[in-house]
């Protein structure tokens, strides 16, 4: 990383110029930097308002940089170290898809485990791919789902070497990471691409002692989340893509579903959380690990909680643990993680990432401060003063094989019925059921519907989960295909 | 001696402040929490203001210090260890030392430097600060609640306002953990901000919803201090077993002789007494 390089921010210094010129916009936004939306302006700010511009010749064009963006890519690809990164302003499930989209077409295979996001399966639908699932190993303790081993990789290549790439989570949403480096490794010998989603790994980059990030580890293409651990606006990511990749190509593949008015707002956000973590990220995230390491051993000391880290290491399907990921399993406390979220919202204001039937994730990150990680955990303290109960009727997460019938498109666009989940069993599923956060499919289209599943849906239910997917907003009744 | 126009004002709230004449300013510091000032002001003496807000002022401590320790001391039986939050000036632990039958008095404060300035330049409130009875600890005040389990008799949260350091303070799991660091017939009094301008209204209002959700009996009370927003302020009154009124122990308490010049034990029925508008807001936030 070249640290004269680092510290120019090329669209945000194209912006600032562009603001000292008091230019005259007869172009859009029609808001004119503002003037024409008093309440919206006095909502977000008047620098907010006037930085939200249309592409034009000093401010370059996303969709097909040539000055500043360019620029500002080029100086990204050097943060990352990779050979080029892709400003995206539609999130990290643009860039999976793009990921998706560059390496298969209809009727291609892609190696993937289980446990991946929706916009992975997504891509699936929109290009007619079909999934080989890799069983991510479930740690029945925890009741969390992992990594990939390496043999099950190795296994699923051998069995198609027709498969085009391989996705690897890194890491999952717990922060539990697959020997990214072996899997590459061989992959690559099979001929095959490795395509990393890094949605919860952009620090993976700039901090120290932290988990090996997918572009160091050899990846042919990540896809970064800057606005979960990088800092920049939410919706705003970057595509990393390494030596070898059509980069011509792949930026026809992501004009495809790319908005052409990109956010400065969001281009901006980039360009300055990147100089902030190339210049300061050692030390941000050494704060940042220290944060939730003393969140961990405060909330272990309370007692029936396991605020997990490193130790659960197997040197396979948990090759590697992110410990600025303060994931904490609850079953001692006789509740459902999502009921301890709940519980931290409703009576102690406090709003944590996500839980499930065991765990209770809270993100932290550069904007934390010491006295709310000790409100956190006071609040862990209180909450097994008033609410512990006996364990009963702890359910926990169990991997469900899936049997996928057809390719997700086949399945999303055949014809269908809408019939009660009960009835459905046996039929292969239309739509998508998932859990949000993390937003993992409990059933994708294409896999048979059987009975585990809808248990597993009712138990999410009754937990209080928000499901989404399917076009019953209730999950009382699903789309199976009529074959 | 040259005349010069010196003046610090503090917003009340957007559209209304209160300007106060300097003398001088002695101490300017920033403490890594917050910005610490001391002034000698021409009618209000001097002055400790924490980021630009107004702590307290020579000439009305008093009020605050005597209302926020004599109301549970005379009502509770034998207050013998107690824990102060905040109130780093030593104001509170001033009065609670004129206790004979006080064995122990615990102070956290989370900035060092407020003691320290405390020490310096106000020695009218630090001077409790050098009882042998007193014991104080530089920590965030919710992480040594987290210690604490049934044994104080007396906790009084003597904070700043919920939008900096004092936030804390004003949580479930502050009000809650120090249930639990009291004893089962313990008392917690607190500063409860003012009913009148409407963001200090809101935090009162929140931070009433919170007691009583931790406290069998949590009722306010005022007093008049003329350097805080309004100058009507309250204060919180939460119990696990006594009631403020119909607990107190007048006679015990006069026999005390103790010297005060707001607190008297009929003043201390008269504080419950509320007006309208702060009843009303009060009521609506209590569970029904």
């Amino acid at each position: 990383m070249d640290k004269k390089l680092q510290a120019r921010a090329p669209i945000y210094e194209a912006l600032l110029e562009m603001r000292e010129k008091r230019i005259v916009p007869f172009d859009v936004p029609g808001h004119k930097r503002g003037k024409g939306n008093k309440p919206l302006t006095e909502f977000l700010g008047e620098k907010c308002m006037s930085t939200d511009v249309n592409s034009m010749k000093p401010l370059d064009n996303l969709c097909q940089p040539k000055s500043v963006i360019k620029e500002a890519e080029d100086v990204a690809a050097d943060a990352f170290g990779c050979k080029k990164a892709f400003f995206m302003v539609g999130g990290t499930t643009s860039c999976v898809q793009a990921m998706i989209l560059f390496y298969c077409k209809k009727g291609d295979k892609i190696i993937m485990p289980r446990n991946v996001h929706r916009s992975s399966i997504n891509a699936l639908v929109l290009c007619g791919a079909k999934p080989v699932y890799v069983n991510p190993q479930t740690h029945t303790g925890l009741g969390i789902s992992l990594g990939m081993s390496v043999a099950d990789v190795e296994r699923a290549i051998l069995q198609n070497p027709d498969a085009k790439a391989v996705l690897v989570n890194n890491p999952t949403y717990y922060g539990v990471c697959s020997d990214i480096k072996k899997i590459t490794e061989t992959a690559h010998a099979h001929g095959m691409a490795v395509l990393a989603d890094e949605a919860h790994g952009a620090h993976f980059y700039f901090g120290e002692n932290l988990p090996l990030p997918a572009m160091a580890a050899g990846a042919d293409m990540a896809a970064v989340s800057m606005h979960k651990s990088g800092g920049s606006l939410t919706q705003s990511s970057f595509l990393l893509v390494g030596d070898g990749v059509n980069q011509n190509y792949m930026r026809q593949i992501i004009n495809l579903t790319q908005t052409t008015s990109a956010s400065y707002l969001l281009l901006s956000s980039l360009d300055i959380s990147r100089r902030n973590l190339a210049l300061n990220g050692g030390e941000i995230f050494r704060s940042v690990c220290r944060l939730s390491e003393y969140a961990r051993d405060e909330i272990n000391k309370i007692g029936d909680y396991y605020a997990f880290s490193k130790e659960i290491t197997d040197g396979d399907s948990i090759y590697d643990f992110d410990v600025t990921k303060l994931s904490i399993n609850v079953d001692g406390l006789g509740l459902a993680g999502i009921e301890v979220c709940d519980i931290l919202r409703d009576d102690y204001e406090i709003q944590v990432e996500f839980g499930d039937l065991s765990n209770v994730l809270a993100y932290i990150s550069v904007g934390d401060r010491e006295r709310d990680i000790e409100r956190l955990v006071s609040a862990f303290l209180d909450i097994r003063r008033r609410y512990k109960r006996p364990r009963s009727d702890c359910k926990k997460y169990e991997y469900i094989p899936p049997d996928v019938v057809c390719s997700p498109q086949e399945a999303f666009y055949g014809k269908k019925r809408r019939v009660a989940l009960a009835e459905g069993i046996g039929g292969i599923c239309g739509e998508f059921v998932m859990c949000y956060p993390p937003g993992i499919p409990v059933i994708a289209p294409g896999e048979r519907l059987t009975g585990d599943i809808i248990e597993y849906i009712s138990l999410a239910k009754s937990k209080g989960c928000l499901l989404t997917g399917p076009e019953d907003a209730d999950v009382e009744k699903i789309n199976i295909l009529e074959e | 001696m040259s005349n010069i126009e010196l003046w610090f004002s503090e917003k009340h709230t957007e559209n209304v402040k209160l300007s106060i004449k300097i003398d001088k300013q002695l101490y300017s510091e920033n403490s890594g929490f917050q910005r610490i000032d001391v002034f000698d002001t021409v009618d209000f003496g001097r002055c400790l203001t924490l980021d630009g807000f107004m702590m307290l002022t020579e000439k009305d401590e008093f009020v605050y210090h005597e209302m926020i320790t004599h109301v549970p001391m005379a009502v509770h039986p034998r207050p013998e260890n107690i824990l102060v939050v905040g109130g780093g000036d030593g104001g509170a632990v001033r009065e609670l030392v004129k206790y004979r039958g006080v064995k122990r008095v615990d102070l956290v404060e989370i900035d060092k430097a407020v003691v320290d300035a405390a020490k310096k330049y106000l020695p009218f409130t630090a001077s409790g600060l050098k009882d042998k009875r007193v014991s104080v600890y530089y920590e965030d005040g919710l992480k040594f609640m987290r210690k604490c389990d049934g044994e104080y008799d007396l906790i009084i949260v003597d904070s700043t306002d919920p939008f900096g350091n004092g936030e804390v303070l004003f949580t479930k799991e502050f009000y809650s953990n120090c249930n639990r660091a009291l004893k089962d017939d313990g008392i917690m009094v607190n500063q409860h901000e003012s009913a009148f301008y409407q963001n200090d209204a809101a935090a009162m209002q929140k931070a009433h919803k919170l007691i009583t959700q931790c406290f069998g009996i949590s009722r306010l009370y005022q007093a008049h201090i003329p350097t805080y927003p309004s100058g009507n302020w309250l204060f919180g009154f939460s119990s696990k077993k006594y009631h403020p009124v119909k607990d107190l122990r007048s006679k015990d308490w006069n026999s005390l002789k103790i010297k005060t010049k707001y607190y008297n034990t009929n003043l201390h029925r008269g504080a419950f007494y509320l007006p309208n508008y702060v009843e009303e807001l009060l009521k609506n936030v209590e569970k029904s």
